[in-house]
């Protein structure tokens, strides 16, 4: 997932949850039924988690567009200076 | 929210913060009920009065209880439990409370309901001074919501007499 789709997700997960929230509620005291409020929820849980947990190919339509290797190749990297000294010597060597 | 599981937890938390919520605004809707419940209750008879050997009053009662308790109900309500108490005053205790008969109404549709019975549950007095004894019957009921707050209150019926004699 990118990170547009990150956001995206979490925006939807929060505006599904809380719609179906005040749905729920709604419909479950204008009909007096506590219980069809509960299944609406739980409905919408279930829903709301099929479509912003996986991840699906919607939240990967901005990727990162990352240089092509060969552009590194031609601007290399520029090199640590080495030194006589021990502690500069690990450093290279991590390298 | 890189992750599945990290989406997932989101997800599971927000939800259940949502549903304590629901459940909160559930409970504070039960306020908006103003209930009118009402309640009779006859002494049919008094099967018995007497007195026990370690000198305490004994009366067996033949009760016909009706109450319309549905206006009670609302749509956050589990059940309703009702006991009928019988309440007077002595010299010893200021208040003395004994319930007679209870029960439990599950559903709106039984909450409108007369019984006739005799007392549940024995009504022995410490000491022995019904003879002649002034009486309250209280309906009591507490209503229990399927989430938050529980409501309790009562009606006082008032203007009863036990006999002078034992029978």
């Amino acid at each position: 997932m990118d990170w547009q789709g990150q956001k995206l997700s979490e925006q939807l997960m929060q505006i599904m949850l809380l719609a179906f929230a005040v749905g729920a509620f709604a419909t479950g005291y204008v009909i007096g039924s506590f219980q069809m409020m509960m299944l609406i929820y739980a409905g919408g849980v279930v829903l709301t988690t099929l479509i912003t947990v996986p991840n699906w190919p919607f939240y990967n339509r901005h990727q990162l567009n990352w240089l092509d290797p060969s552009e590194a190749e031609k601007h290399p990297k520029p090199q640590v200076q080495q030194h006589i000294s021990s502690s500069s010597k690990k450093k290279s060597s991590k390298k | 929210m890189h992750s599945f599981g990290y989406r997932a937890n989101a997800l599971l938390t927000f939800a259940v913060t949502i549903l304590a919520v629901m459940c909160a605004m559930a409970s504070l809707s039960d306020n908006f009920n103003s209930p009118t419940p009402s309640a009779q209750v006859q002494v049919l008879n008094i099967n018995w009065f007497q007195k026990h050997q370690d000198g305490n009053d004994e009366v067996s009662l033949a009760l016909n209880v009706s109450a319309n308790l549905q206006s009670l109900f609302t749509w956050n309500t589990k059940q309703v439990f009702v006991f009928l108490a019988i309440e007077y005053e002595t010299p010893m205790n200021s208040l003395n409370q004994i319930s007679l008969w209870d029960g439990i109404i599950p559903a709106k549709e039984h909450a409108k309901f007369w019984i006739q019975t005799s007392n549940k549950y024995q009504f022995v007095d410490q000491g022995s001074n019904l003879r002649g004894k002034d009486f309250n019957l209280t309906l009591h009921w507490h209503v229990m919501p399927k989430t938050g707050k529980m409501f309790a209150d009562k009606i006082v019926m008032s203007g009863y007499r036990l006999p002078q004699e034992y029978r």
